[in-house]
């Protein structure tokens, strides 16, 4: 995602979420979001079977 | 002289059951310490000096009656102010936690380690929230590193790690979701055990990540860390994460030795960015435990990238309802990453949850082979208090996220590590001692190995040095 198209899913999700970001913060958010969805990108790029389980599972 | 700033754990239980030195001499001595160093280390941020008193006074009524004694009797130890303490709001770091009501009861390990004798002095420094590798605060100020005042003690245990290398506490307990326990460790030099996951109830503290949160001690010996870790081992239906498996005591088999022991270096990810001090520890601790083999630890940067994914996104969902109605009142760096955890979409973590157990089985295959496995524990020595970047590799990154570059992908999967001091001069770093689930005993049987032939020790600072002589 470009910088202000980042800056465009900040804004929407503040509004979906009801969080109060301030313009000021906006910066920090988007670099950590950026940090954020490159590590997502990194654990999506490794190949897994449709039946891989997820690591924490409720046990009855 | 009997000089119990020094003295271990269980020197301290030892002289208190012999008769040699009274509990209370000993919490009066650990109260003029923390008195006159805790200015300068802001360790503690809550000094609990007449709870102390009592408990010291009921354990010296004991021995005057001939009754059994704990092994642990008379020891101090201080928690990080995430353990709930009966009468002290649970702050966990936080500006926000200060408004709850007072604890009314104290944490299950509190009461463990009580039930063996040991006694709370107090409660200790820690990066917001837990949501930090350096040891500042912005709420209570940086915890500072015994060793070098100027310089961090890393976190978010921070306060634990400086109260127990700058002598104000045999004991420490603190919490590790990404490498927590073991970074302030080997930046204050002192051992830290970070137990397998599900080991230690987390029962009665404040959470961060439920599925990588863990509990465990600090200590400047292996007989102290193993003594403590016994005292607090067993189930908790209270903590749904805990485990049904009945204590397994390690301080039995800690002077074992390495027999059958197959013991292996990694490579690859786990020395790229790491300093020459932190090769030097490595290859140190290699060498005299005689470890040529070196094995390759499948995927670890992506094991970190996944952690700090979920980490982003569990920590955000305990924390959304303060981030909208108290914003303002977190730690801008907390608030600012727990806001971009809130807006990942949900696809990402669970993408990171299914690698998870890809991950955790790969690592397993492993440990049918090995036994365990040497890694650094931080990539250099303690940065400087408000340093915001290093240099590694010739890289310049910054330091707040990658102090932990080599504790996350160890806790990822909940394995057991024990981090060992090496005293460096001028300052002390940590090596990890990786082990299979559930074998505590195995990395604490290296590190006791170690500590014998003088490769880890917990090093005296020289400014506790000053600190009031007598009991």
């Amino acid at each position: 995602m470009s910088p202000t198209d980042l800056d465009e899913f900040i804004a929407a999700s503040a509004r979906a979420l009801a969080l109060p970001v301030e313009a000021a913060w906006g910066p920090a958010i988007r670099f950590n979001l950026e940090v954020t969805f490159r590590f997502a990108s990194l654990v999506a790029d490794h190949p897994l079977p449709d039946d891989a389980e997820p690591a924490p599972v409720f046990r009855a | 002289m009997f000089d119990s700033a020094e003295a271990s754990a269980l020197d301290i239980a030892r002289a208190v059951a012999e008769g040699a030195m009274t509990a209370r001499a000993v919490v009066e001595a650990a109260l003029a310490r923390i008195a006159r160093l805790n200015p300068l280390l802001n360790a503690f941020t809550d000094v609990t000096a007449e709870r102390a008193r009592t408990r010291a006074a009921a354990i010296d009524a004991r021995r005057a009656k001939g009754e059994p004694l704990g092994p642990l009797a008379g020891a101090p130890f201080a928690v990080k102010n995430l353990f709930d303490v009966a009468g002290l709001p649970t702050r966990a770091g936080s500006k926000i936690n200060r408004d709850r009501p007072p604890a009314l009861r104290d944490s299950p390990l509190i009461e463990r380690l009580e039930a063996a004798g040991a006694v709370l002095i107090g409660a200790l420094n820690m990066g917001e929230y837990a949501y930090d590798f350096t040891g500042e605060n912005v709420h209570d100020g940086a915890s500072r590193n015994p060793h070098d005042p100027a310089r961090m003690t890393g976190g978010s245990s921070g306060g634990s790690g400086g109260a127990v290398a700058g002598r104000l506490a045999p004991l420490a307990l603190g919490s590790d979701t990404n490498g927590s326990i073991r970074v302030p460790s080997s930046l204050c030099g002192v051992f830290g055990l970070k137990p397998t996951y599900g080991r230690l109830t987390r029962a009665r503290t404040f959470p961060f990540v439920a599925s990588l949160d863990h509990l465990g001690p600090f200590a400047r010996s292996v007989a102290d860390l193993a003594a403590c870790y016994d005292a607090m081992q067993g189930p908790d239906a209270e903590d749904p994460a805990c485990a049904a498996r009945p204590a397994e005591p390690v301080t039995p088999t800690l002077a074992a030795g390495l027999d059958g022991l197959r013991i292996a270096t990694a490579g690859g990810y786990f020395r790229r960015g790491l300093s020459a001090e932190g090769h030097s520890a490595l290859a140190t601790v290699a060498a005299a435990l005689g470890v040529t083999r070196e094995v390759e630890w499948p995927e670890a940067a992506r094991a970190r990238a996944a952690a700090y994914v979920i980490t982003c996104a569990e920590g955000a969902a305990l924390h959304i309802d303060r981030l909208r109605t108290r914003a303002k009142d977190f730690d801008p760096a907390v608030r600012d990453r727990l806001i971009a955890g809130a807006m990942m979409p949900a696809g990402m973590v669970i993408r990171a949850q299914k690698f998870r157990r890809w991950y955790q089985a790969r690592v397993l295959e492993l440990f049918e082979k090995i036994d365990a496995v040497l890694l650094p524990a931080t990539p250099c020595t303690a940065p400087r208090i408000g340093q915001e970047t290093f240099t590694l590799d010739g890289v310049e990154m910054p330091v707040r996220a990658n102090l932990g570059i080599y504790t996350q992908p160890i806790s990822f999967i909940g394995l057991p590590v024990v981090a060992i001091p090496v005293p460096l001069t001028p300052l002390p770093i940590a090596v990890q001692i990786v082990a299979a689930p559930w074998r505590e005993d195995v990395a604490l049987r290296i590190a006791c190995v170690l500590e014998k032939n003088g490769v880890a020790a917990a090093p005296k600072p020289a400014r506790t040095s000053s600190a009031p002589a007598g009991a």
